[in-house]
């Protein structure tokens, strides 16, 4: 009866193809890194124009230096905007972790490991506390984090002012395992002019780690789901609060890395107030293609956007131009960026399927 | 609801998931009053009506989005309580809403298979078996009638009706016993509708039991077994495919239309009564 007429005009109009090379173009625009690494090559070239030294090995090497710090919250700042929400910590984090570390050291006499690992711990519980909040609460990450950064923020100000009596913390080298901890977090290797940091091979580990983690695995898929339909994912049995909270974990235990590589190329921890840096990751983030809407962007992307990031800040400063040019630089990218990830995506949500 | 009870005395299959006498109020206004329907296997039963009608009030029922205060749902003949649409559906209930369960950026295979990726390796190092899930997704668009398709794709390119195919796919994949689809109210084409339509007659014949929510009598005629129509939150009408041909239920589902406007202005003319 009635099942005999939908087979004969269903599937009739779906078989054409559509062409190989149209194909493959919108692929690559579909790959939310695709701009970022337009935006490493068109920023590279110019401002390789602008100053030659930039492509030498000493600035490449500096280049590198400046991104891998980024490009190491990047990446976790970009998992948790692709799970729709959103950590204005991680760089406070960093330093008031740091600073817990340095603390730890000079003051109670523990040797480096064991204070890198309590410090640790304390900066997976500020991402605990962040993500059972957001979970629990349902209230803007935005908020809930903004409240953590201005509570770290204050509390590492107050507690080194308290305990040193100044906002710097110094003193560390020659604590004991302090050599070990150096080889592991701030070793360099000197390649034709430039000198390489270890902080390089970490960002690439933690660029690797996290792009395999999305692409490859069920959590990385219940990410998207988590951004991309949340209420659609809770349906279908996605552990969306489990998601969250273990992403907000990831920018902690970020944010611990990035300071702990700090604390240890200086020596010590300067605790300065300002909401800079935590808006640089969601920056790079977002240059990489990731949408503030969650459900999409990639973790390649937000270290290429770190490259680009780095790339702007060495060409200005190479290029002999006023620094001080280098926010308003930014801003454009982010823009352009923006404009950009809109452009794509309208584009996706535009092919017809024939 | 006398036809429910009648069917089952013919010696036909047992319901699958059965409603009896369900009502649901929103604060003091009934969504639906005493409504009695009984879901087979291999059947479609097409719940007809205008906007405002209880249509959806009924499918957040069955899915477990809302819980009756009077009446019971049975599933397999005993009675369930679904807390959540996630007990309902591992219970078996499978729920296509409007637009909702589609992720737009994510590709089709991520979209079939989301919370519940097939995986290969051992654990520290398990992945998605990516090669399994795209083919996997692809046949079962296949089988619902979208052959063809690249599930690399990202379900933002799919159109509407195909969407509600990847849920419906979806829920056969995965082993539904209840298939409540909600027919968009968007527009779509004729292409598009017939695509849902063919969808859910594959559902049918896997032996499914089958819900379609939809506003269309021509359609709903298409593929249905059982029309029941709904007015006011009512069961005006419960029919069987026998019992009307489509000019009878397209005059029925609007001439419920023309009743009740009639009965508004009576009551607008005599007050009193």
């Amino acid at each position: 009866m009635s099942s005999a007429r939908p087979a004969a005009f269903g599937p009739a109009a779906h078989v054409a193809p559509r062409a190989a090379g149209r194909r493959l173009l919108d692929r690559l625009l579909a790959r939310p890194s695709i701009g970022a690494l337009l935006g490493v090559l068109s920023v590279g070239l110019f401002f390789a124009l602008q100053a030659p030294g930039l492509l030498s090995a000493g600035g490449v090497a500096t280049i590198l230096d400046i991104a891998a710090p980024l490009g190491i919250g990047g990446v976790a700042v970009a998992l948790l905007l692709i799970a729709g929400q959103f950590d204005l910590s991680i760089g406070v984090v960093a330093v008031s972790t740091s600073l817990v570390t340095a603390l730890l050291v000079t003051e109670s006499g523990l040797g480096t490991w064991p204070a890198l690992l309590l410090s640790l711990v304390v900066a997976l519980l500020v991402g605990a506390v962040n993500g059972l909040l957001v979970v629990t609460t349902g209230l803007p990450s935005f908020l809930v984090t903004l409240a953590t950064f201005l509570v770290l923020q204050g509390g590492s100000l107050a507690l080194s002012a308290a305990i040193t009596g100044s906002s710097r913390v110094s003193g560390l080298v020659g604590a004991p395992g302090w050599e070990s901890a150096v080889e592991v977090f701030g070793s360099t290797a000197q390649l034709g002019g430039g000198r390489f940091r270890i902080s390089l091979v970490w960002w690439l580990l933690a660029t690797a780690l996290t792009t395999w983690l999305l692409w490859r695995t069920r959590f990385g898929n219940a990410v998207f789901g988590s951004g991309g339909a949340p209420r659609a994912a809770r349906e279908l049995g996605v552990p969306v609060r489990r998601t969250t909270v273990l992403l907000f974990l990831g920018t902690a235990a970020a944010g611990w890395l990035i300071g702990t590589l700090g604390l240890v190329r200086l020596g010590g921890v300067q605790v300065d107030p300002a909401l800079g840096a935590e808006i640089e990751f969601i920056v790079v983030a977002v240059i990489g293609g990731c949408l503030l809407t969650g459900g999409y962007g990639s973790t390649v992307g937000a270290s290429l956007g770190a490259l680009v990031y780095a790339v702007a800040r060495e060409g200005i400063s190479l290029a002999g131009w006023d620094p001080r040019w280098f926010q308003a630089f930014l801003g454009l990218m982010l823009l352009v960026a923006l404009l950009a990830n809109g452009v794509v995506r309208r584009r996706l949500r535009a092919v017809p399927r024939s | 609801m006398s036809t429910a009870t009648a069917t089952t005395e013919d010696g036909r299959t047992p319901p699958v998931l059965e409603l009896r006498g369900v009502t649901v109020r929103f604060g003091s206004v009934p969504a639906l009053s005493r409504v009695s329907l009984a879901l087979r296997a291999g059947e479609v039963t097409c719940v007809l009506g205008e906007n405002g009608s209880g249509k959806s009030s009924l499918v957040a029922v069955v899915s477990g989005l809302l819980r009756p205060v009077e009446g019971e749902l049975r599933l397999d003949d005993r009675p369930v309580r679904f807390r959540s649409p996630q007990q309902a559906r591992s219970r078996g209930i499978a729920t296509v809403w409007q637009d909702l369960a589609i992720a737009p950026l994510m590709s089709v295979w991520r979209n079939f298979f989301l919370g519940a990726e097939p995986t290969r390796g051992q654990w520290p190092f398990r992945r998605l078996d990516v090669g399994r899930a795209e083919e996997i997704a692809a046949q079962a668009m296949a089988r619902v009638g979208v052959p063809g398709l690249d599930p690399a794709q990202p379900a933002s390119a799919l159109q509407a009706g195909e969407r509600q195919c990847l849920a419906i796919a979806r829920a056969l994949h995965f082993g539904a016993r209840v298939l409540v689809v909600d027919e968009p109210t968007a527009p779509m084409t004729i292409a598009q509708r017939a695509l849902v339509l063919q969808s859910v007659v594959t559902a049918r014949d896997s032996g499914l039991a089958v819900l379609f929510v939809t506003h269309n009598p021509q359609y709903a005629h298409l593929v249905g077994d059982r029309f029941l129509l709904l007015g006011g939150g009512r069961v005006a009408g419960d029919l069987t495919r026998a019992d009307v041909d489509v000019d009878d239920l397209t005059r029925l589902v609007a001439g419920g239309d023309e009743l009740t406007r009639l009965g508004e202005s009576l009551r607008a003319a005599h007050p009193d009564r």
